[in-house]
Formats: structure tokens, C-alpha cells, sequence
């Protein structure tokens, strides 16, 4: 009993996402992501990769995330076992703030959850890209 | 080389094979080793000969639809079967004379990329299945004795026999390459005059013709640089080996992405169907709202000549105003109607973004008369419309006469995604992909999300 108690305290002890993180995040996702993302963040088959349980999304590589935000995806490349025909526009002009919040809001929708992104995360990927 | 030849030599070839292995327990070791090498090339025993116990020959009162019309909503009198199911991601489909069903997949199962049924006991469900061709692809059309089939580059064709079945399935003619794939409306779909040319969609690899592609603010390129070698239709010799586009003909420009076309026999033309362009609310926020970029632009239907020219990307077809408009990418408002003598009208001018995906004229004599001649169209489904709820995922009708629409379109077969409302495209469980008529006069859909071939008959009651 103790131990699972140690347990659930140990995965509870990541720092909770605030509500106005996936506020304005789900705000961003609705204009910039969801005519083609879909409501549900299941995309179309065969046409927009879907972010609901997308390896790219809940994995480790946050930067690689955020460079897709800034510069768009026009790649064909498998994505979890399946290609996608369309091409994603670059959303460079959203702030670091806004890019973190919405991809917060991606990573902890659906049955996604994963760590937030920090607008720090995306100053220093935007810095690269220059 | 003809087909008891073809077949021997397979046979030939697959027992030499099994004996060149040790054998212990000859005969049934033989027999297994000749089935496996068979099903290697892609064949059986049994599907390499002629069949004579065709279902042309029973009548349709044989053939007992679903209990549950194979959950499809069908007008009265009509009842549905699925013939085949799960066979692969199921893109357009072709049906000898004889009932022979060609299916082409857009993603390999077991390295092939096209499926052949049939149905021996006559029952209307196939029993029987094979597959051939190492290429992924949408294309498929039956002209002549050929089977016709296309990769997403590409375009070539096998010999049938008479029965319906293939002469060669491992050498296929190439008789176009070359064309460009760029990702984005890759698929090359084809139809045959029948008079020697073939027909083939090259899809424009943009939404707009922006600078960049779909991102908010860039212009449209002007004149739009796609449009010399794709963006229409482009016309072939249907019969010489390796064509390029050096030796073909754009035949109709201006259209986006036409994955459903058909010749119509009566009047002797070929009619197609656009995807019209997305995201006018994502691109001009100030112009269009959430409802208006839902509605619009229309899915259109052209009649085409050589030298037709739809207009894309300068215009889309708004269906509310019924004009064509000019589009914001190159100066419109969203209400500057374009004065383009150039521009050809629609024939028919159908719901935003429900993705036509097959067109297919009936000649049948099964279905009551106000549908011989007239147009069945396969919408995919919408992606589009969110916030919206989605459109589509059924089978329209319109009836013709000699090439001019002369009624409404309605809704013919529904129920196809399975659920009341699609909100989210994935949701949707079954979308219509392609269309074929069989040589009874059914009506078959495939279905690219789970594979499903639906049969559609008129039982009269």
C-alpha cells in the first residue's frame, strides 16, 4: 500500500500544466491547426499526419516539434508507418510564448500527455534557424 | 503466346522448381511446392484457368443483398452486398465482361499492389482472390483486352484473355513514365476513350498555386508555373510502350486534382470531377468565415474538350452565387465575379470539399430507367470543413441525356462512415473510392479506409 502511494506521488510530482497554458494553446490550435489536424487531432488519412498518439509528439525530441511549428513540414518521410500527402504551412510568426502553448496544448490532448514546452525551448530552436 | 501456353509455361517453370528440391514424400510434396511457387508469382492453381461458372450467367434474383443492405441507406427497391472486404487500402476498380473484378490498392499488401476477385459459385460474393503488379497506384480501367493500371508516375497495362483473366501478370507494357509526382495530389487516375487514347489526371502539386505552398500571406504565382505539366488532364496513345510527355498532349488545364473522370459513351466526351482548392477562411481570415470556407468553393464537374481550361487557380466556382470568382490569391474579394472568357463553367457544381473521388456514367439495364446514362459520383468525405461538421462519404446521382445533366443531383447510397456526423475525418469507417459496372448492371463502390467492396443492386421491390 505504501508503495503505491510512493508511486502515485512520484507521477504526480511533474510539474502540472496550468489551465491557461491549454487556454491559449487550444486558441492557437483552433485557428492554426485544426482545419487540418481535425478537431479529434487525428488528422487524414493520407493527407494531414495525425498528433493524437503520434510518436513525434509524445517522444523525446521537443525541438524537432518546434522546428515543424516554425518551418513547416513538406517532407515525405514515413510517419508512424504511414506517409502523408500534404504540406504544412510555417507558422514562424507565432511568438515563443504561443508556439510553447500550443504545443503544450498538443502534447496533453487526446490521449496525449507529455511535458510542457517553454517559450525558453522555442527561443533557443528559433535562434538556430536563423 | 496464348493462354494454355502461359499457363503451362507457369507450371512448367514451378515444377521444375519443386523438383530440383529433395523430395521425400514425392506427390504431396510436388503439389505444395507447386502451390507455393505459384502463390509466389502471385497466382493459384486454380485462378490461372479459365472459369466458366460465371455469375453473368445466373440471374439477378440469385443474388441475396445483406440482411442489413451491407449497412448501407439505399433507395427503395435497392439492396447492397459486400462482396469482398479488408482487401487493402481499395482505390479505383475495374470489371471484365465476364464478372472478373480488377482492384488497384494505393498501399502494397504482400508486395502487390493489385487484387483480383472472382466469384466461382455465383452467390455475388467473391471467394476467390490473387493479387500481382509491385507498384502502388489509383488508376485502373479495363479497354479492349487490356487492363490498364497506374502508379502515382506511371501507367501500364496487361493483356487479358478472353475469360477475363491475365496473360501475363509478371510483364505488364509501360506505356507512359515520367510524370511528375511531387507529393500533393499524386495520384494519376486514367479513363480510355476507346478509341485508341487514354486519359490521364496530373494533379497539381498545390492548393493555390501560392509562393508557399498554403501558408497565409504568400501570393499567387502569376502565370502559375505548375500548370505547364500538371493542374490537368494530359492525353495519350494508348498503346505505345514508354511515352513521356513529349509525346503526349495536355488535353484540359485549370483543374486542380481530378481523381474521378469517365468517358461518357453517349455523348462521346470525357467528363471529370475537380477537388476544389482549401482553407479560403485559414489563408483570408478578413474575407471568409468558419461557415463561408466550409461552403466553399464547390466540387465541380467539367465536360471537357481539347483545349479546356477550368480555370485554376485564378477562379474557384462559388455555389451559392453560382460564378465563377476570382481568387483571393489573385486579387479577388471573395465576391469579384471573374470575366475570363477562357474559364469553362461547371457542368454540375456539387457541396465544398466532399472529395469526388470516382465518376462513373451507367449504361446498365438493371437500375430503373431514369439512370442509364446518368452520372454516379463517390465523394471521399470532407476534411476540410472543421470547425464544421464534415460532408460526403456517400455515392450522388445525376441523371443525363446526351451529355447535359437533366435533373438534380440526390443522394444515392449513404451510410459509409458508419456514424451520423463526422466531425474529425478518421472518425468516418468506410470511404467511397472508386465505382465500377458490372456485366449485370450492378453498381460497385470501393472503399480505401477498410477495404470493403460493395455490390449494389435493384431487386425491383
Amino acid at each position: 500500500m505504501m508503495g503505491l502511494v510512493c508511486l502515485v506521488a512520484k507521477l504526480s510530482a511533474q510539474s502540472p500544466i496550468s489551465k491557461s497554458v491549454m487556454g491559449n494553446g487550444k486558441a492557437i490550435y483552433l485557428t492554426r491547426c485544426l482545419a487540418c489536424h481535425q478537431v479529434d487531432g487525428g488528422g487524414v488519412p493520407h493527407l494531414n499526419a495525425p498528433l493524437d498518439g503520434a510518436s513525434a509528439v509524445i517522444a523525446g525530441d521537443k525541438a524537432k516539434l518546434i522546428r515543424i511549428v516554425l518551418k513547416g513540414y513538406s517532407d515525405r518521410v514515413e510517419i508512424d508507418g504511414e506517409y502523408y500527402s500534404n504540406n504544412m504551412a510555417a507558422h514562424a510568426d507565432l511568438k515563443d510564448q504561443q508556439v510553447a502553448d500550443v504545443l503544450t496544448y498538443i502534447r496533453n490532448s487526446w490521449s496525449n500527455k507529455a511535458s510542457a514546452v517553454t517559450a525558453a525551448e522555442v527561443k533557443a530552436v528559433r535562434a538556430k534557424l536563423k | 503466346m496464348n493462354l494454355k501456353q502461359s499457363q503451362n509455361n507457369s507450371v512448367l517453370i514451378c515444377n521444375f522448381i519443386a523438383q530440383a528440391k529433395p523430395q521425400t514424400h514425392k506427390t504431396t510434396n510436388m503439389r505444395k511446392s507447386i502451390s507455393l511457387c505459384l502463390m509466389a508469382l502471385g497466382l493459384s492453381i486454380t485462378q490461372l484457368f479459365a472459369h466458366s461458372g460465371d455469375s453473368t450467367k445466373l440471374a439477378n434474383k440469385a443474388i441475396m443483398p445483406d440482411t442489413d443492405n451491407a449497412g448501407l441507406k439505399l433507395p427503395a427497391g435497392f439492396g447492397a452486398l459486400k462482396v469482398a472486404d479488408s482487401i487493402g487500402r481499395a482505390r479505383h476498380i475495374a470489371i471484365t465482361d465476364k464478372g472478373t473484378i480488377y482492384v488497384k490498392l494505393s498501399k502494397l499488401v504482400n508486395g502487390k499492389g493489385i487484387v483480383v476477385l472472382r466469384d466461382n459459385d455465383g452467390d455475388g460474393r467473391t471467394e476467390e482472390k490473387g493479387s500481382f503488379g509491385d507498384f502502388t497506384g489509383t488508376g485502373i480501367a479495363i479497354s479492349g483486352k487490356w487492363l490498364y493500371a497506374s502508379s502515382d508516375e506511371e501507367v501500364y497495362r496487361y493483356m487479358l484473355t478472353p475469360e477475363g483473366s491475365l496473360v501475363n501478370p509478371m510483364s505488364p507494357q509501360k506505356i507512359i513514365t515520367g510524370l511528375i509526382n511531387r507529393k500533393q495530389h499524386e495520384s494519376k487516375s486514367i479513363a480510355l476513350d476507346g478509341k485508341g487514347n487514354i486519359y490521364v489526371n496530373i494533379g497539381a502539386y498545390s492548393n493555390a498555386c501560392q509562393e508557399k505552398d498554403r501558408t497565409k500571406g504568400s501570393k499567387g504565382m502569376t502565370p502559375c508555373p505548375i500548370l505547364d505539366s500538371a493542374g490537368g488532364i494530359w492525353k495519350f496513345d494508348a498503346e505505345k510502350s514508354n511515352q513521356t510527355y513529349a509525346d503526349g498532349k495536355r488535353f484540359a488545364t485549370g483543374l486542380r486534382n481530378v481523381v474521378g473522370l469517365d468517358w461518357n459513351k453517349q455523348n462521346n466526351q470525357l467528363f471529370v470531377m475537380q477537388h476544389g482548392r482549401d482553407q479560403l477562411h485559414d489563408l483570408y481570415p478578413d474575407l471568409f468565415d468558419d461557415k463561408a470556407s466550409a461552403e466553399k468553393p464547390a466540387e465541380t464537374m467539367y465536360a471537357l474538350k481539347e483545349g479546356s481550361n477550368a480555370g485554376w487557380p485564378y477562379i474557384y466556382y462559388d455555389p451559392e452565387m453560382k460564378q465563377k470568382i476570382v481568387a483571393p490569391e489573385y486579387g479577388g474579394d471573395g465576391k469579384k465575379v471573374s470575366t475570363d472568357p477562357a474559364f469553362q463553367d461547371p457542368a454540375i457544381a456539387f457541396p465544398a470539399h466532399m472529395a469526388p473521388n470516382a465518376l462513373l456514367f451507367y449504361t446498365g439495364n438493371q437500375f430503373p430507367a431514369k439512370y442509364k446514362n446518368g452520372a454516379f459520383v463517390a465523394f471521399h468525405g470532407s476534411w476540410n470543413r472543421a470547425p464544421l461538421p464534415q460532408e460526403g462519404y456517400y455515392v450522388a446521382f445525376v441523371p443525363f441525356e446526351n451529355g447535359k445533366p437533366t435533373g438534380q443531383w440526390e443522394v444515392f447510397a449513404n451510410g459509409f462512415a458508419g456514424i451520423e456526423v463526422v466531425t474529425g475525418t478518421r472518425g468516418a469507417q468506410h470511404r467511397p473510392c472508386g465505382l465500377a459496372q458490372g456485366p449485370d448492371g450492378s453498381l460497385y463502390v470501393t472503399d480505401d479506409s477498410k477495404g470493403t467492396i460493395y455490390r449494389i443492386m435493384y431487386n425491383g421491390k
